[in-house]
């Protein structure tokens, strides 16, 4: 802005450079035409609401968790592991900030990720031509579960050792091959530091790597296929005489700028709070158990995972009886991967005529909502101490989460729909 | 008229597919040939090259070494208690309780609510302790203090009273991990997530005070 005040004939100056300079770039690395692709000519629907800001939030907080991330490797150190974050916490500069906004970090990258997912969910977001986005962000989910349990060790608390030992016991109930993998894991006959040095490892470098790649991909693939919208329809059917959808508007500036710029403020300034306020969020956050060093020798009284695993967790502990002669140790790990895996078959799942929740029928509005409420229950039945009721209840839960998907290829094609108009709705 | 073509590069690619190659005279079986031999044979030096790095996962020469036997001293353990604090053979949690006469008539009663009564599955003790008691001599039980389920460290309430997680609880070990319940000889209960009974480590007593872990008559 200041150039412009310099005088007429010095701005056109500067622009000329400038666009020398573009030009000389551009013959030798397609950055206009990239930046246009992806931005300021990517046509988005004009009808995104509320649920559209979270796949923007997920690269907000990826930011937030490689910056931190790379800086507390300066100074965590495996062989020292609870000592060392004792010593961010209390002796480094702004350690203490560093971990909070890390830790804080792993949750948020939770919250965000699962509401991303209900939108694609709400909204068919999944279905033809986006099969292949669907799976790459699943892809991405299952990375993350991996990736948050790896760094959910480093700290080495009791917590950690524990939780630790119960998830990497889950690759010992494998049938023949389970006790000699989970030895391979471990690289120990119990959970040690060997164990801990190799998380380190798988925390920092391979799968942060993965995960920046397969969110590249994921963004590649939106951008082939083009954003869905709460209507599900398609807004590449009703082009204007230059080939833009009618019903699209450029990503850049306006969902850029306009939609998500606030949104990330917002965001933050409720990140924030949390991190300043309630870094521990009573023990939901980082757990009690934590703040006492591993001990190999005694499980905390009351041991559960983090609460964005703990729905996933109520399903393991749900299988307590032995089933089609599989034991019902076995059953629990596949219950387990069973609820992350079959999500990815949702493009195929979903027979409907509709994509968005908005004109299928009820059947599919109550099937939604009732997995919603499942998912709830069963992340709070995870947070609990084993109980008979609570583990009947979970059992229930199970089973509805489940239903949910394998009943869905019925229930969408039974049920009556609305029908969908051909361009979108309404606008916000 | 920029990015919503996706079909133009993809058609330009698939121009020097097999039709041009068979018109510029190219022999297509040795191509496919080539490439499939190619392919193979890379492919077994990339299992090749994996080796290394799957091997490097396996516990090393340091983390073999572990793991001698321990002694224990019981001279201080009272009736109806467990050795505290608890002692580590290998790394892991060694239980050793001191077993009351009345917990050692219930161990000797029928109960059909038990997955291995009898101790069958023989991985799950030397022969010396398949007994109603599970151990060498009735009153000391000797067991690997990790949950077979998925490795917690069960917690011990040696009373026969009504306990928050079994109102019928007739003594034993409870994982408060995932609700597995064991009983005063660590046989596991059904309808629990434990498959199987709580591990009796090779042990023998070198006293009336003394029990060596890791090594017993057999192997010594």
């Amino acid at each position: 802005m200041a150039e412009q005040s310099a005088g007429p004939g010095n701005s056109g100056k500067m622009e000329k450079a400038w666009g020398e300079f573009m030009g000389w770039v551009d013959e030798r690395f397609p950055l206009t035409e990239t930046f246009e692709y992806h931005m300021s000519k990517y046509y988005a629907p004009k009808n995104f609401n509320f649920w559209y800001y979270f796949g923007v939030l997920s690269m907000v907080v990826l930011v937030i968790q490689l910056l931190t991330g790379i800086w507390l490797t300066m100074s965590y150190s495996p062989a020292t592991a609870f000592a060392s974050v004792e010593y961010i916490m209390r002796d480094v500069e702004y350690g203490w900030l560093l971990r909070y906004l890390h830790s804080t970090g792993a949750s948020a990258f939770f919250v965000v990720v699962y509401l991303h997912m209900f939108r694609g969910m709400m909204y068919g977001s999944y279905r033809k031509p986006r099969e292949l986005l669907w799976i790459i962000g699943m892809a991405i989910f299952a990375v993350l579960i991996i990736e948050g349990f790896a760094g959910y060790l480093l700290p080495w608390g009791n917590m950690s050792f524990w939780a630790g030992q119960v998830i990497v016991s889950l690759v010992g109930a494998i049938p023949v091959i389970g006790p000699d993998l989970m030895e391979w894991v471990r690289g120990d006959f119990l959970m040690s530091d060997i164990t801990l040095n190799r998380f380190f490892a798988l925390h920092v470098v391979a799968l942060p790597l993965i995960l920046v790649m397969l969110v590249f991909v994921h963004i590649v693939a939106l951008h082939h296929v083009g954003s869905n919208n709460p209507d599900g329809v398609e807004i590449k059917k009703n082009k204007d005489e230059n080939g833009i959808p009618l019903d699209g508007i450029q990503f850049h500036p306006y969902y850029t700028i306009g939609h998500d710029l606030p949104a990330i403020v917002m965001f933050l300034i409720f990140f924030c709070a949390v991190v300043f306020f309630a870094p521990e969020m009573g023990g939901y956050f980082i757990e009690k158990p934590n703040f006492e060093a591993a001990n190999p020798l005694k499980t905390p009284e009351h041991i559960a995972p983090v609460w964005y695993y703990t729905p996933f967790y109520a399903m393991l502990r749900a299988a307590t009886f032995p089933l089609f002669g599989i034991p019902a140790k076995f059953w629990g790990f596949v219950v387990m991967a069973g609820a992350i895996v079959i999500p990815f078959a949702l493009p195929w799942l979903d027979r409907s005529p509709v994509k968005s929740i908005r004109y299928k029928g009820m059947i599919s509005k109550f099937m939604l909502g009732l997995f919603v409420v499942t998912f709830f229950v069963l992340g709070y039945l995870g947070t609990i101490a084993p109980s008979d009721t609570a583990t009947l209840i979970a059992q229930i839960g199970t089973a509805i989460y489940f239903a949910y998907f394998m009943l869905m290829p019925w229930y969408t094609r039974v049920e009556k729909t609305k029908p969908v108009p051909d361009r979108i709705t309404t606008s916000h | 008229m920029s990015s919503s073509d996706p079909d133009t590069p993809s058609t330009q690619e698939s121009e020097p597919g097999p039709k041009s190659i068979d018109k510029t005279g190219f022999n297509k079986q040795r191509r496919y040939f080539l490439i499939g031999a190619t392919a193979v044979v890379g492919g077994a030096g990339v299992v090749g090259a994996a080796i290394p790095f799957v091997a490097s996962w396996m516990p090393s020469a340091k983390a073999r070494a572990l793991g001698a036997p321990i002694t224990i001293d019981i001279s201080k353990l009272q009736p109806g208690e467990m050795l505290g604090p608890v002692p580590a053979w290998r790394g892991q949690p060694v239980f050793v309780i001191y077993r009351k006469p009345d917990a050692i008539e219930i161990l000797e009663q029928e109960r059909d609510d038990l997955a291995d009564p009898n101790s069958d599955n023989a991985e799950m003790q030397p022969g010396y302790a398949k007994n109603p008691w599970r151990s060498k001599r009735p009153e000391i039980g000797v067991y690997v203090g990790l949950c077979t389920h998925l490795g917690c460290s069960p917690k011990f309430h040696g009373e026969v009273q009504p306990e928050p997680f079994d109102e019928n609880w007739q003594g034993g070990f409870f994982c408060p991990c995932h609700g597995s319940k064991f009983d005063m000889a660590g046989r596991v209960t059904k309808g629990v997530p434990a498959p199987d009974n709580l591990p009796v480590p090779p042990h023998q007593f070198l006293s009336d005070s003394v029990i060596q872990v890791g090594v017993d008559e057999e192997t010594a």
